[in-house]
């Protein structure tokens, strides 16, 4: 298996609180990782490091590498623009823009010109509805507000969104929050089809989901990565007492 | 709740009076004439006839100069808002944002002024190098000062919208790769529509209603003309002409006064209409 991202070292700092200690972790291609550990402990600070979501936060700083295809994200080289369209988000509040179902989706297209002509960019669309389990639920209303669909929908959306720019990672935080379980189990049944093509990192605080949809699962603590591995593995047999204590709901 | 229906009663009364006061008007001047007559010179002839009293010129001179204020208030708001909002650091924001705003409380005479003793023979002298010749009174003049003055209305309006957007709609964007710029233009400004509208229409009927910076800088003559560098004369300043002196009420020239602010009337109720009608019609579609 190849790795998709290194991460290597990585700290980071609000102000002058730090948030990530010293965090190394390789992310497989083609893998769902799982990121579990109790409230505050740095999972979504991580997250965003690693498609530099943090450099709109004027207090957050961060040292170490991020390694995407063997390339430093925070070199200095590097644009912060291609980095976000390889590595694509999805929110943990759904969070369509106010404006029609076709043009959230053609949004990144449209930013980026990846389509030819209107045909094109309506394939794009649909496709990408298709692949988020979506587009059978809205084909009749693709111009309208993209507002008015259910939670559910907006986050598949969400999801479709993210997936028009055909970017190579898709990071989840806690995705399914504010989903109820029949939304939620459509949006896993998407991720584990979505692996095939894409790497997806997924924060999740439901550790039932965390052993449904991952193959790889981080533990993390208080900032620190404390324990990750194979995700069947890593529920069954902890190797640290804080992970054992987290999955037993100990506390967390 | 007294203090509510005080104030819608006092609306009817302003109203009712307004209305009264301006078919006394059109009892003795035509209404056509006074509509879409093209020469404003109000008197009264020897025969009685009333004569002069063409509107259109007043209501060119209105327009121009609005849309002059409007093409500096407009733009320069929405990039002051843009800017204080999304790029200028909280200290810079927390600054300028309330400077901004005692700009707004500056007596218009203050800027009328500005406009006589300044920029008018500021323009006057640029152009004469050029070997234009300007008056000093111009609808230029009156025109950009009055856009200066507007546009801390605008930007204060927008700066509150932008402001309040939710961080994650910003995210959304940029996650996507979009650049700031991109996610302003495409998502934030489309996203504070109807408030961007609001901000247009207080800064527009702040725009109509001025009048001491276009006596002071445009001047009385009431010419017909489209030219930005002619002295030209509005709705507002004309009726506060007519109305100072010490004629007879009754007369056609005072009269005048309520026929011009009748249709002032009617002109900006219909702007507020169909403002509100398209903040509706947009929070329909994406509300
Ligand atoms: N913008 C910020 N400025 C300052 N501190 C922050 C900021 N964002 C997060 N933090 C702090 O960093 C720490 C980690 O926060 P983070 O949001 O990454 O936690 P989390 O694991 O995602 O928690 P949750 O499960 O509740 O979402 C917390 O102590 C938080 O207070
Ligand atoms: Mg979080």
């Amino acid at each position: 298996m190849d790795i998709k991202i290194d991460v290597k070292h990585l700290n980071l700092f609000y102000a002058e609180k730090q948030a990530l200690h010293d965090v190394s972790i390789s992310l497989q291609s083609h893998q769902t990782t799982a990121l579990i550990g109790p409230s505050g402990c740095g999972k979504s600070s991580f997250l965003r490091c690693l498609n530099r979501m943090n450099d709109i936060i004027p207090s957050a700083r961060c040292e170490g590498q991020v390694i995407l295809d063997g390339e430093d994200i925070y070199a200095r080289s590097v644009d912060v623009v291609e980095v976000r369209t390889r590595v694509g988000m999805v929110f943990q509040k759904p969070n369509p823009f106010p404006r029609s179902i076709f043009e959230n989706v053609a949004y990144g297209p449209r930013i980026h010109g990846l389509f030819k002509s209107k045909a094109d960019l309506n394939d794009i669309v649909e496709g990408s509805l298709t692949r988020a389990a979506l587009f059978n639920e809205v084909k009749d209303r693709l111009h309208q507000p993209a507002t008015r669909l259910s939670g559910g929908q907006q986050q598949r959306l969400c999801i479709a969104r993210a997936i028009a720019v055909n970017p190579e990672v898709i990071l989840m935080d806690e995705p399914c929050s504010a989903l109820d379980p029949i939304a939620t189990a459509k949006v896993e049944e998407l991720i584990d089809d979505l692996r095939e093509k894409f790497t997806i990192v997924i924060v999740t605080h439901n550790l039932q989901q965390a052993a449904r949809v991952s193959q790889k699962t981080a533990f993390f603590h208080s900032g620190y990565l404390v324990e990750e591995g194979e995700t069947g593995a890593l529920f069954t047999t902890p190797q640290d007492e804080r992970t054992q204590g987290y999955i037993t709901g100990r506390y967390g | 709740m007294l203090c509510a229906l005080g104030a819608v009663v006092i609306t009817i009364g302003i109203v009712v009076s307004l209305i009264g006061e301006a078919f006394r008007f059109f009892a003795r001047v035509n209404v056509f004439d006074f509509i879409f007559g093209l020469n404003w010179a109000p008197h009264t002839l020897e025969s009685g006839e009333e004569i002069g009293f063409g509107a259109i010129p007043l209501f060119t001179g209105t327009a121009l100069i609005t849309l002059i204020a409007m093409a500096v208030a407009v733009p320069c708001g929405v990039m002051v808002a843009v800017y204080l909002s999304e790029y200028a650091s909280p200290k810079i924001r927390q600054t300028l944002k309330p400077l901004l705003e005692t700009l707004a409380g500056i007596p218009t005479l203050v800027y009328g002024f500005f406009a006589v003793a300044t920029l008018g023979p500021l323009i006057r002298d640029v152009a004469g190098f050029f070997n234009l010749s300007i008056a000093s009174e111009s609808a230029l003049c009156a025109g950009l000062v009055m856009g200066v003055m507007i546009l801390p209305y605008m930007s204060s309006l927008c700066e509150d919208a932008l402001h309040s957007l939710p961080t994650t709609l910003r995210e959304g964007s940029m996650g996507l790769g979009a650049t700031p710029s991109e996610t302003i233009i495409r998502v934030l400004l489309p996203a504070i529509f109807p408030s961007l509208m609001a901000a247009f229409l207080l800064s527009l009927s702040r725009a109509i209603g001025e009048t001491m910076i276009v006596v002071m800088a445009a001047g009385l003559a009431a010419n017909l003309s489209f030219n930005p560098f002619e002295a030209v004369t509005t709705v507002t300043v004309q009726i506060v002409s007519l109305l100072t002196g010490d004629q007879a009420f009754d007369n056609a020239k005072t009269l005048a006064a309520f026929g011009l602010g009748f249709v002032l009337f009617i002109l900006t109720l219909f702007l507020n209409i169909l403002a509100l009608y398209g903040v509706k019609r947009y929070q329909r579609i994406y509300g």
